[in-house]
């Protein structure tokens, strides 16, 4: 999003955010908290792809990494009967994963396209074999009541009562744009995705700094996957992450490769998601649910097609580093 | 020897991924030479099952066929599964709507409707990607999901065939029903003579050419004059042509009607078939039998030794990971020339 229309678009969603409430409150604050439980695992897969991507590794596994994450979290949380030990399971599925595509795009240089495709064919091809029926898990990560902020009155039911991963993943989000734009990690970084033979002369080994942010990425995508099966609904279906994974990467080029850009695309995704399913409660318009299926991939292609060509993706995205020989 | 590991590191993949798989068999306790026997037997053994065989390769052909294409223009087509759809219904109407057509009109008519509107979905995703450079795995990713909403909406709700609960069209005429041919699906042979002539589209032809610069070097094909946009339009309609005429065959001679859970697979089937055919549009045919016949047996499988059918979706899986990753070709000594279809979000 552009600076100059920042101020605009905030006032205009306050404004319709107050009308709103005044109409009904309960309502308007309740679609606001269901805004931010929607897109928080869009916004926490699209983290994954800032860090890849501003690293130069395209990663369009996302998909595959969240959908086997969940998959390990909800069935190691339902076998053990934990519900946090699956949510380490998960978040060390996601890492693995992001192993996985450092080793083939970084190690073995295949086309990054294809690794990513891989993962996802593989994570539908392991969960849809592996899958059982008839399992649940303990109960879902109980919401947190936040002591103050609770007992606001607009703001204390929407910020407050989510789980804990909800708020991890936002303290997650500002902590990445402050390592990405302030910490000696964030520079060496972008330099790798932007310019990686400068950055190897200033003795920044590209490949290590690629394995590590692609392998956290991946972490990150499992945190994501966990979210959706511990925190968000509490159960597994097969292909049940139905394309967030894919949405993420057109968020991400949304908000410009920019962890807060990406984070107010998240949040305008899972605002409009929030309000159509508000209208179809309040039968204010009657769309067959296949229309309303289709909003955020349709969403997804309308903001590439804007947003394409106008944005620069880091400069050696997808380019294998092949060191200078003398 | 070229031509021998042309050969060999699709054979290697394939038999690593059984290895794999076989593991994952023996963990749920059962004998994976077993199920692998029963597996191959029930495809390859007989006559019905070879027959089975090749009409569950027909559409997986076709849809090999629309991947490969566009992989040769270096576009990486994932939506052969919504192009699919699109042709599988599309044919569906104009086989139940057009009444006392001949067969020869009506058949070659069903097939052109399955064809027009799976380019026509394909298209949507190639101009994105010439006129705003919008990365194709995207655009057909989330187009498949919503050919597959707006088809459950068409033959739910204004193509839905009347007085009965389900989400299905009414059934084709038998006039626009094809028939087999030697005990064959008819089908399998057109998807034969689509390979033939895209093989020697690519060979023979100006077009071919450009397609195969485009495809390698996308700047190079730029200075010599050809245009990039074009190309990549082009590919995307043969690929969602292609793709579309495989929905059509199977809704014309094995389904009959459209019905929503129908073709699930089928075109996603087509990734691994390009790829293990090495994107050459003769290599999908025996690529495509391959996969095909894991499909036809996959449930005789679970049937006589309890492996759940979804055994072939992991097979298929592990294939595509060792067909694809260059360590195999390394381990066989010689060169990679995998295909490469990164070029970024925006050029």
């Amino acid at each position: 999003m552009r600076i100059q229309a920042r101020y605009p678009i905030a006032i205009a969603f306050l404004a319709l955010f107050g009308y709103f409430y005044n109409q009904n409150g309960i309502v308007a604050t309740s679609v606001m908290y269901t805004a931010i439980q929607f897109s928080l695992p869009l916004a926490l897969a699209a983290m994954v792809g800032v860090m890849c991507e501003r690293t130069g590794i395209v990663n369009i596994g996302i998909e595959g990494t969240m959908l086997l994450s969940a998959f390990t979290a909800f069935f190691v949380g339902a076998i053990l009967k934990d519900t946090v030990l699956g949510l380490f399971v998960g978040v060390l599925t996601g890492s693995m994963l992001g192993l996985l595509l450092a080793l083939m795009a970084i190690s073995w240089k295949m086309d990054q396209i294809i690794a990513g495709v891989i993962i996802n064919i593989l994570a539908a091809g392991l969960t849809s074999f592996l899958y059982r029926q008839n399992y649940s898990i303990p109960g879902t990560l109980s919401p947190i009541k936040i002591p103050i902020i609770s007992d606001i009155p607009i703001l204390g039911p929407i910020f407050s009562f989510h789980g804990p991963i909800t708020y991890f993943g936002i303290f997650f989000i500002f902590a990445l744009w402050f390592a990405l734009y302030k910490t000696p990690w964030g520079l060496r970084s972008r330099a790798v995705g932007e310019y990686p033979s400068s950055a190897d002369t200033a003795g920044v080994s590209v490949v290590k700094l690629r394995y590590i942010n692609v392998t956290i990425a991946g972490a990150v995508g499992g945190l994501a996957g966990s979210y959706l099966a511990l925190e968000a609904v509490g159960i597994f279906e097969r292909g049940f992450t139905a394309g967030k994974g894919f949405t993420a990467l057109a968020i991400m080029i949304f908000g410009r490769w920019n962890p807060l850009g990406a984070f107010a695309a998240a949040l305008f995704f899972g605002l409009s998601q929030a309000v159509t399913n508000q209208l179809m409660i309040d039968e204010v318009v009657a769309i067959p649910q296949q229309f309303i299926n289709m909003l955020p991939y349709a969403l997804t292609i309308l903001i590439l097609a804007i947003s394409a060509g106008k944005v620069r993706p880091p400069a050696a995205e997808g380019i294998p580093y092949e060191k200078e020989k003398a | 020897m070229k031509k021998l590991t042309g050969l060999t590191v699709p054979l290697f993949s394939v038999l690593i991924a059984l290895f794999f798989g076989g593991i994952m068999i023996a963990i749920q306790g059962i004998n994976p030479f077993l199920a692998y026997e029963v597996l191959f037997t029930k495809a390859f053994g007989s006559v019905d099952g070879i027959a089975s065989t090749l009409a569950k390769a027909t559409p997986l052909i076709l849809s090999g066929l629309a991947v490969a294409i566009c992989l040769r223009a270096g576009l990486f087509n994932i939506g052969a599964q919504g192009q699919l759809i699109s042709g599988a219904l599309a044919s569906a109407w104009a086989g139940y709507y057009f009444v006392g057509l001949p067969s020869l009109v009506h058949i070659p008519l069903a097939l052109l409707f399955g064809a027009t509107f799976g380019a026509l979905v394909a298209l949507i995703a190639g101009a994105l990607k010439a006129y705003r450079g919008v990365h194709e795995v995207i655009t057909t990713i989330m187009l498949n999901s919503m050919v597959i909403a707006m088809a459950d909406y068409l033959a739910s709700t204004p193509f839905k065939e009347p007085d009965q609960p389900l989400t299905r069209t009414p059934a084709i005429q038998e006039s626009a029903r094809i028939p087999d041919l030697l005990g064959l699906p008819f089908g399998f042979f057109i998807a034969v003579a689509f390979s033939i002539a895209l093989w020697w589209l690519l060979k023979n032809t100006t077009t071919g050419f450009r397609i195969e610069t485009i495809g390698k070097n996308r700047h190079a094909g730029w200075y010599a004059g050809i245009s990039v946009k074009r190309v990549i339009i082009l590919s995307m309609l043969v690929g969602g042509g292609v793709a579309g005429t495989a929905g059509a065959i199977e809704t014309l001679s094995i389904t009959g009607r459209f019905e929503p859970a129908f073709n699930a697979g089928l075109g996603f089937d087509g990734i691994t078939v390009a790829l293990l055919g090495r994107a050459n549009p003769i290599g999908v045919i025996p690529a495509a039998i391959l996969i095909g016949g894991m499909r036809a047996a996959g449930s005789t499988v679970q049937f006589r030794t309890g492996v759940s059918p979804e055994i072939v979706d992991l097979l298929l899986a592990l294939i595509l990971f060792f067909v694809t990753a260059p360590i195999l070709a390394r381990l066989l000594k010689s060169r990679h020339d995998g295909v490469s279809v990164t070029s970024g979000w925006s050029n």
